[in-house]
């Protein structure tokens, strides 16, 4: 039964990423990737890391979609069906590649099981404030630098541009 | 074949990871390139999170699983100013037209 659940989650997470790549207009893209978070955070639940789901919900399927929809307010939806850099059959054949290759991880005699799971010691708390505390500090630094990318995001005025043979007065 | 649960999810980490590398390949909007990343990311993290289930140290996995979505969101939000300014200097989103612009 548990397995029923993983794979309609999974198959709902990747029709959602799939469309959301492909959509013509932004905002559909934007509402698809929001429920792919949601998904994974019911799959990241499942796998008994309700925090992380929480905090993936709430950030994921949240904050980054109100950011993505006032970014798309703020540039206009562009409605645009370009040709890609590089040929799309080339792009599948690397990706098939990918996944031929992944195959080969998956596929073992001896497949993943709970059974051989062993108890840990330390609680989440342990882990994150003692054992990994150098983690804490990196996110504090990069919650700085979103702050920053936050005041460019928000700034009204454009970037300076600077045209060679301009007389400034 | 006998698959587990942690094989079903460790399939759909391969899925996610495929459709975001194959996005990644042929997109060309900036905006859509943070949203391919995110879709990569989040596959990245399931699959932190699933090697902690595996190890039986899901505590690591989940502290692991923050710092990547932190850094996810620092990414998203760096990447959308960044957008923004693109397109108010050079009036496009498009990253090739960007590339051969002179400013």
């Amino acid at each position: 039964m548990e397995s029923f659940f993983y794979i309609i989650l999974g198959l709902v997470a990747i029709f959602c990423a799939y469309r959301a790549m492909l959509a013509q207009r932004l905002l559909s893209s934007i509402l698809y990737l929001a429920c792919v978070s949601a998904t994974v955070s019911v799959i990241l639940y499942l796998l008994g890391a309700q925090q992380v789901a929480v905090i993936e919900l709430s950030v994921g399927a949240g904050l980054v979609t109100v950011l993505m929809v006032y970014a798309l307010s703020v540039v206009g939806d562009d409605a645009q069906d370009l040709l890609s850099v590089i040929p799309k059959p080339l792009a599948f054949c690397i990706v098939a590649l990918l996944a031929v290759l992944a195959g080969f991880m998956v596929y073992n005699p001896n497949p993943m099981s709970d059974s051989t799971l062993q108890t840990t010691s330390f609680s989440l708390a342990t882990v994150l404030w003692q054992v990994r505390v150098l983690d804490v500090w990196i996110q504090i630094a990069l919650i700085f630098s979103g702050v920053l990318g936050v005041l460019g995001l928000l700034s009204e005025k454009a970037a300076p541009t600077s045209k060679k043979g301009e007389v400034h007065s | 074949m006998n698959i587990s649960a942690l094989n079903i999810v460790l399939i759909i980490i391969i899925g996610l990871l495929g459709v975001g590398l194959y996005g990644l390949l042929i997109t060309r909007n900036l905006i859509k390139i943070v949203l391919v990343l995110q879709i990569l990311v989040k596959s990245a993290m399931l699959a932190l999170v699933l090697a902690g289930k595996a190890a039986g140290n899901l505590d690591l996995g989940q502290s692991l699983a923050v710092t990547v979505i932190v850094a996810d969101t620092v990414v998203a939000v760096v990447g959308l100013a960044l957008a923004v300014q693109v397109r108010r200097r050079f009036g496009t989103l498009d990253v090739p037209q960007i590339s051969t612009l002179r400013g």
